[in-house]
């Protein structure tokens, strides 16, 4: 039963992408972004990664959202249409997928309990969370507490890239007033 | 290739293909909004390439009952790609926004969001420095 809902998630998100490629406006373009994230947000629930459904659903559909509305608003609606259709995107593509899935044929099979993904930290997280924490939530516990400093570095990032967004797009509104008067 | 093996993978190989198409947004379209949604499209699927590792068959999601009365047989999937990938999606978040400041900015200086264009703009720019400055500086007068 999960492996079909699995499936029939994974096809919706396929139909989802390929409606991306073909779309030429680009309001549906970011709408379909945005059901995209809430196909994965629905993905991880049935893998049971319920906190990172709830982000991505939050963060993912709700935010990149509304910053790609705000782009096109800034930019342009439609995309225009391409010159001449090239092989080489498609060759290249068809290379790396090829090289990765050649990659996964040693994984460890997928929900195996023996794989070295499960093996290591993860069980003593879960086996010390209740003592060391006492509340439940064990991925509340990993990126709050034990890995603290993660967080930490990610605040950083977001912050830089706040910054980033500042300085570039700061004196838009005045740049803009600039122009009209010398225009006038 | 036995069938326990393919269905073993089939997850892996499902988020592959998807992660293709988003690479396939990003590298054959030419508008920019539209490249930073395959970044987005190729990004998702990393998240659920990791989070497909994390799952344990027969497993539940790793959060303990409220009163923390813990059944030992029960399992639970493993927290930590959980963590990593939250942490991913707000730095994606983050870069999404930058990528999309840039684009503003493009937009202002040349007037468009298409690759196409600017690259034509470009090199319409630099003839007429070199007409104007000799070829001699190599295109860097």
């Amino acid at each position: 039963m999960e492996l079909f809902i699995n499936l029939f998630l994974f096809f919706m998100l396929v139909v989802t992408a390929l409606a991306i490629l073909k779309m030429r406006h680009l309001f549906a373009v970011v709408m379909l972004s945005g059901v995209f994230s809430l196909l994965c947000a629905l993905l991880f629930v049935t893998l049971d990664a319920v906190d990172v459904a709830f982000t991505e659903a939050a963060v993912g559909a709700g935010i990149s959202t509304v910053l790609m509305l705000g782009t096109m608003a800034l930019t342009s609606r439609n995309e225009k249409m391409p010159r001449k259709f090239s092989l080489m995107p498609l060759l290249v593509v068809m290379a790396t997928g090829a090289v990765l899935i050649y990659g996964t044929l040693d994984m460890p099979n997928f929900g195996s309990a023996k794989s070295p993904a499960q093996t290591h930290v993860a069980a003593q997280y879960l086996a010390l969370t209740p003592t060391d924490m006492g509340f439940p939530n064990v991925v509340t516990a990993i990126l709050a507490s034990y890995r603290g400093y993660d967080t930490l570095g990610e605040v950083v990032v977001v912050f830089t890239a706040a910054v980033g967004v500042l300085i570039l797009i700061g004196g838009l509104a005045r740049r803009r007033h600039k122009d009209e008067e010398e225009a006038n | 290739m036995s069938m326990e093996f393919i269905l073993g993978h089939l997850n892996y190989w499902l988020f592959i293909v998807l992660m293709m198409i988003g690479f396939y947004i990003v590298v054959s379209r030419g508008n920019y909004i539209k490249k930073i949604v395959g970044l987005n499209v190729f990004q998702a699927s990393v998240f659920m390439f990791y989070i497909s590792i994390s799952n344990v068959t027969g497993g539940t999601a790793p959060i303990f009952p409220v009163d923390m009365n813990i059944d030992p047989d029960v399992i639970y999937s493993n927290p930590l790609p959980h963590v990593l990938i939250l942490t991913a999606i707000v730095v994606g978040v983050a870069t999404t926004s930058l990528g999309l400041a840039l684009i503003v900015r493009i937009r202002e200086e040349y007037g468009t969001i298409e690759e196409e264009d600017i690259l034509e703009m470009d090199s319409a720019a630099q003839a007429s420095e070199n007409l104007k400055e000799g070829s001699s500086m190599g295109g860097r007068a």
